[in-house]
């Protein structure tokens, strides 16, 4: 389960719909709890791939990755997670994102639109890397 | 030496809850080895089935990269420290994958891919990708017979076939997928056939039609690349148009006597056949391969060539021929190569497209025809029982073959002159004004430019094609003369 603000959730589909046709991406920022993630704060980063790829593949590099965890250490938090957007499609992780991504932390997918934003849900990755698993948000 | 990795959080739970973990080791690598060796659950997380460290995952020793030194081989220091850090990727969906598994392979099917297996560009996940992999092509002619043949050989899981002809035996020339057993049979029955015989572990999906444009969107939906194996104008406007929509890559080939063309289409990711050739050539102006002919083996080598690109584009492989067009010339040996590039105007993939739906496209490659200047007379024509009778009631008449002199060495109707069509109008007066003249080629397209040919050139005379040509003669009238 994740605990995220209902403000916090409306961060993250305006940076979706602003990036769109884009994906937009961005780190988590919160607390392991047991059995749950807590979220405190997103922190939007910029789309690194090249021009031509950003429409279907999106990159933090690991380099933006250990600012943000500086940043979160200097406010006592850790990365719990990352949010993307799936310009024009489900909110569903790809294949792509299977394979790159690591259990525990949770994975948020919004469907972005011109203008508007669709479904969005948390995934969370099966131990054995074999699939991923729709993980309950709990909105505050 | 003593050095402490750093466990990123979420892996945590698979290093017994520790933050920090000190390992004995002279190398990066060996004290990533000494870590997953304590801590097995880990390994996965880190390494894939090659044993490679996986491509998301960097490694950090102090603060450096060890990619940017001597990766796994970059010697440690007593009291270094290691940093384990994702780099966060993903996106591109096409449809819900969630919890997809690649499939397994049987014992049988490891043996018989092991010289794909061996290699780590393929190897078993590659294998099976290119098993979970479906394929739709059109055509079962020159271009598909090698396609299909590679591609079931190569164990792509699903193959679909769409062709509405049968077998003939001017097919066998060139289109070796198919035997002489098979003379009169379907084409897709026959493929199917072969394939089978290729590789029992495939699924082989046979569609007997016409690709159309009610048809096509259907078809496309379900396989993940298209391969391009026609033999006309409409149909390859029309595959391109249906890949660009659909969002599939559409590996292309095109043949004409010793020349061929080779290119992946993939409007997400360069150039589509419109930006390429926006327009079609008007109807006639590029001879078919029945009338032009074509070297059998070239067929051969411009579909393994578009084989051997939708294998590399399921295993994800680099160098893909995008915005990349392959020119063959088989009668020199030589292969040419020129950079496309995606056109912002293009009517169907560019940044303002006019073309949303599929259209009608026999109206499409035929519309260009009614632009360009078109003899103001209509053409007469005649049957080729017709013609027969004519001559057999002994109307006065004389037959003008405007095919090559080597066509003319295969085949001929008695009592013919040869003009070829580049010298019809040079050698205008060889013809008789005043008696009324029936002009035939193999088809009756060559015979027909040669008549509006002569007309623009102010022929007086009356002139008649034969429709059909001389196939059609051997077929209504005369069955000793060999068709070809």
């Amino acid at each position: 389960m994740i605990r995220v603000s209902t403000h916090q959730l409306t961060e993250i589909r305006e940076h979706g719909v602003r990036d769109y046709p884009y994906e937009c991406c961005g780190l988590l920022l919160g607390r392991f709890a047991d059995d749950s993630k807590i979220v405190d704060e997103t922190y939007p980063i910029s789309n690194a791939r090249e021009e031509s790829a950003r429409r279907n593949r999106f990159l933090i590099t690991p380099e933006e990755l250990m600012r943000g965890e500086r940043y979160a250490r200097s406010r006592r938090l850790e990365v719990v997670g990352f949010y993307h957007s799936h310009p024009d499609s489900p909110a569903v992780p790809s294949k792509y994102d299977l394979e790159h991504a690591w259990p525990t932390y949770s994975y948020i997918i919004v469907s972005t639109g011109e203008g508007q934003s669709g479904d969005l849900f948390s995934w969370e990755q099966e131990p054995d890397r074999s699939r991923f698993n729709e993980e309950k948000i709990e909105c505050q | 030496m003593s050095v402490t990795i750093t466990i990123p959080a979420p892996l945590r739970q698979f290093a017994g809850g520790q933050s920090q973990i000190v390992v004995e080791a002279n190398t990066a690598g060996e004290a990533l080895d000494s870590l997953t060796s304590t801590h097995t659950a880990l390994r996965r997380h880190l390494f894939n089935d090659q044993n490679m460290l996986r491509n998301f995952v960097n490694v950090y020793l102090n603060d450096e990269d060890i990619r940017h030194a001597s990766g796994p081989e970059t010697p440690v220091k007593d009291g270094d420290t290691i940093m384990i850090v994702p780099s966060i990727a993903g996106g591109a969906v096409v449809e819900s994958e969630v919890g997809h598994e690649l499939p397994e392979l049987s014992n049988e099917e490891i043996m018989r891919y092991s010289r794909h297996l061996i290699m780590p560009e393929v190897g078993m996940q590659g294998q099976r990708k290119l098993k979970a992999a479906s394929v739709l092509m059109i055509g079962t002619g020159g271009l598909g017979a090698p396609v299909g043949m590679y591609l079931a050989a190569a164990g792509v899981g699903r193959i679909g076939i769409v062709d509405f002809d049968v077998v003939e035996e001017s097919n066998l020339q060139r289109q070796i997928i198919h035997g002489t057993k098979d003379l009169g049979r379907r084409k897709i029955e026959s493929a199917r056939d072969r394939l089978r015989d290729i590789n029992p572990h495939i699924e082989i999906e046979t569609h007997e039609s016409r690709l159309t444009s009610h048809n096509a969107m259907q078809l496309f939906r379900n396989y993940d690349i298209i391969v391009d194996g026609t033999d006309n104008f409409p149909t390859r406007y029309l595959v391109n148009d249906a890949c660009v929509l659909s969002g599939k890559p559409n590996v292309y080939g095109s043949i004409f006597r010793f020349e061929g063309q080779a290119s992946v289409f993939w409007a997400e990711k360069g150039a589509c056949y419109r930006c390429l050739y926006p327009e079609p050539p008007p109807p006639g102006l590029v001879p078919s391969c029945a009338e032009g002919g074509v070297l059998g083996v070239l067929p051969g080598i411009v579909g393994a060539i578009q084989a051997n690109e939708t294998i590399k584009i399921i295993l994800g492989a680099e160098g893909l021929m995008i915005n990349r067009l392959l020119l063959f010339d088989a009668w020199t040996m030589k292969f040419r190569e020129f950079k496309l590039r995606k056109d912002p105007k293009c009517p169907v993939c560019g940044e303002n497209p006019t073309v949303k739906t599929l259209i009608d496209y026999e109206e499409f490659c035929g519309m260009a025809a009614h632009q360009a200047p078109a003899p103001d007379t209509k053409l007469e024509e005649i049957s080729a029982t017709e013609l027969n009778a004519r001559r057999l009631r002994g109307d006065k008449l004389q037959i003008i073959d405007v095919r090559e002199p080597h066509e003319f060495e295969i085949a001929r109707i008695p009592g013919t002159k040869l003009i070829p069509l580049g010298h019809v109008v040079g050698r205008m007066n060889e013809i008789n004004q005043d008696v009324e003249t029936i002009m035939h080629c193999k088809g009756g397209v060559r015979s027909a430019k040669a008549i509006a040919a002569l007309k623009r050139a102010g022929f007086q005379g009356r002139l008649i094609n034969l429709k059909g040509g001389i196939t059609a003669w051997s077929e209504d009238v005369d069955p000793r003369v060999p068709k070809y």
